[in-house]
């Protein structure tokens, strides 16, 4: 502690450098929060991706439906437990930006097949007593300002025309991760809209399966693609997780897009920090070659460099994730690309320790090469 | 008592043998001391004067650890510091020596109070311990109004009397001074050489002087020629010490 103000008094000598550098650190820290909210956005499917569910969709493509009949036939299969389905709706709330996932759903099944999602049962039980009925997400709801007993009129787009809706239920998520922006709407009244004749008529968009045991999984999978070979419409099943992947990756590699722009400004910080402690190391030269004089050893002068640095990262560190993390309480500012907006501490945490680390790194060349440094030539340079 | 022939008894402070510092500058080697003997008495004021390039720094350096011999010893209160490892003399230096310097060498953003401190930090010395130590030091070179004052708001005779407390607060055996007059005007020179000349009358302090000025050498008891690395024999100066 009694050296705590020999470091305050050298990180405040040069005031702008220091706020600079720490700047550096809180703005390539903010961005590091800002790309793993983003990263976790459109992972989102990945997160919540249940180990024992599978999706079965048309091996053609997502947009084509399967038929009603396949439902049966799945679930005769062995290793599973539970089938839903459900079909995409695809409409939008007065004005086409305003977009969010809407499903039609089979309600005896789907809430068993999402227990992560919550809501009462007597909004459940309200739910399916009203045929215009619709659940929404309590991240939507809260989007529109919609509360239960709302009327909400969606615009159809796949499914033409003007569809009314009464909330019933809002539902919320267990886990931050969980989608809290869905609207579910009877599957029912769907099918009924549907002229004859269609092809969605009957059919489904697509099932989803949970397992009897996770271990079912490459058998099941196996078993409905075989089942349906050959058919008029052929399925194609993965597991949750991995369907969700394929989704992901349908937009480009955002991993690694999000890595190379984060590796590139980390590296940067890591030159930007190393030129700031060169400079003041070799400023303060004779200095350092004073407190060698006076007894202070190659140890605590190598410590007292690195502290420095590692206390401008830390500062700079803590502005830029907490700022990051002020900005994902906030709430998405882009709900219909990107409902998922959060923060988790863990990533806090991993950020500042990436902060410190960069800090220590950074400072680890001329902290050594200030220890190391002979007295006598260093005060000759006075 | 000082002598240089190398045949001091073994109570002298400071006691050197055959000294010899050997710099390498490309292929050329250039001898800077060679086969040089000194011995030392506690509270004895040497002053040591000649040419630039002697090598009169070189053996301050050594005398106190800055540096270590090419060859031959150097033993102070019984420690033999030639041979120390960087970490035992970076430690002996820390308990034995106080270093003033011609440039002053004070750390501008700390205070006088916090350069003069600076040394205690080393020690385990409580805050207020700490403290009753440096406004000693600080009076006693006559700064004690300009505690809180930095290197700055100080005049350079102000800045070298802040250095000397700095030296001299650890109470260390002996002081070694490099040129610290050089940068002072005659009035200021004197202030800080009569400053000096109380440490070694007053507080039976040991000290070394390294100066080109004559003025200063003759407040010394004792003043040594070096001369192309070697030193000749002593004498006695006409000084107040």
């Amino acid at each position: 502690m009694k050296y705590f103000k020999l470091l305050r008094v050298s990180l405040f000598r040069k005031k702008i450098r220091t706020l600079l550098t720490i700047l550096s650190f809180a703005f390539a820290m903010l961005l590091f929060g800002l790309l793993v909210i983003i990263r976790l956005g459109f992972n989102q499917g990945l997160e919540v991706a249940g180990a024992d569910r599978l999706f079965v969709m048309n091996r053609v493509t997502f947009v084509q439906p399967l038929p009603m009949s396949y439902g049966n036939q799945i679930s005769q299969i062995h290793g599973v437990k539970l089938v839903t389905y459900a079909s995409w709706f695809g409409g939008f709330y007065q004005v086409e930006r305003n977009q969010f996932p809407q499903f039609a759903i089979d309600m005896e099944t789907w809430r068993k097949m999402y227990p992560e999602f919550k809501l009462s049962d007597a909004e459940w039980k309200a739910f399916v007593e009203d045929r215009e009925g619709a659940i929404v997400g309590s991240g939507t709801a809260k989007r529109f300002g919609w509360k239960v007993g709302d009327r909400i009129p969606l615009i159809g787009t796949a499914f033409p025309g003007t569809w009314q809706f009464n909330v019933r239920g809002i539902y919320t998520g267990t886990r931050p991760q969980d989608d809290i922006t869905q609207f579910w709407f009877p599957w029912d009244r769907l099918n009924e809209a549907v002229p004859s004749g269609n092809f969605w008529k009957d059919s489904p968009g697509w099932y989803v399966v949970r397992l009897t045991s996770q271990d079912e999984a490459v058998n099941v999978i196996k078993k409905i693609d075989q089942t349906f070979a050959n058919s008029s419409a052929e399925t194609k099943t993965d597991t949750e997780s991995a369907f969700m992947a394929g989704f992901i990756n349908q937009m480009g590699n955002i991993q690694l897009i999000l890595m190379a722009v984060g590796g590139v400004v980390f590296f940067t910080l890591l030159l930007v920090t190393g030129n700031t402690m060169s400079t003041a190391v070799r400023e303060r030269t004779p200095e350092l070659a004073i407190l060698k004089a006076l007894g202070y050893s190659n140890v605590f002068i190598l410590f007292y460099v690195l502290a420095e640095s590692i206390s401008i990262a830390f500062v700079g560190g803590t502005i830029g994730i907490g700022f990051a993390k002020l900005i994902s309480m906030g709430g998405s500012p882009v709900p219909s690309m990107m409902p998922l907006w959060y923060l988790p501490m863990t990533e806090v945490l991993y950020g500042m320790l990436i902060a410190i680390t960069i800090g220590a790194v950074a400072g680890l060349i001329p902290a050594v090469s200030a220890s190391r440094l002979r007295v006598v030539e260093a005060l000759r340079k006075v | 008592m000082v002598r240089v022939d190398g045949r001091g008894d073994a109570n002298s402070l400071i006691s050197v043998r055959n000294l010899g510092k050997v710099f390498r500058r490309g292929s050329e080697l250039i001898h800077v001391l060679e086969g040089l003997n000194l011995d030392v008495d506690s509270g004895d004021f040497v002053a040591f004067m000649g040419p630039s390039g002697s090598g009169k720094t070189t053996l301050l350096n050594l005398l106190g650890g800055l540096d270590v011999p090419t060859t031959g010893s150097v033993r102070v209160s019984g420690d033999e510091i030639s041979s120390m490892s960087g970490g035992k003399l970076t430690s002996w230096r820390a308990r034995h020596v106080g270093f003033v310097f011609q440039t002053f060498n004070l750390i501008p953003v700390l205070t006088a109070f916090q350069n003069v401190e600076l040394p205690l930090l080393l020690t385990s010395l409580s805050k207020a311990e700490r403290r009753k130590h440096v406004e000693a030091a600080l009076s006693l070179v006559g700064l004690a109004d300009r505690m809180k004052h930095y290197p700055r708001q100080l005049s350079g005779g102000q800045e070298q009397r802040v250095s000397i407390a700095r030296a001299i607060v650890t109470d260390p055996n002996f002081l070694l001074c490099d040129e610290p007059t050089g940068d002072l005007d005659r009035k200021s020179a004197d202030e800080v050489l009569d400053l000096l000349s109380r440490l070694v009358t007053e507080r039976k302090k040991t000290l070394l002087l390294v100066t080109h000025d004559p003025v200063a050498a003759e407040r010394a008891a004792y003043v040594l020629h070096l001369n192309k690395g070697v030193l000749e024999e002593a004498q006695v100066a006409g000084g107040r010490a």
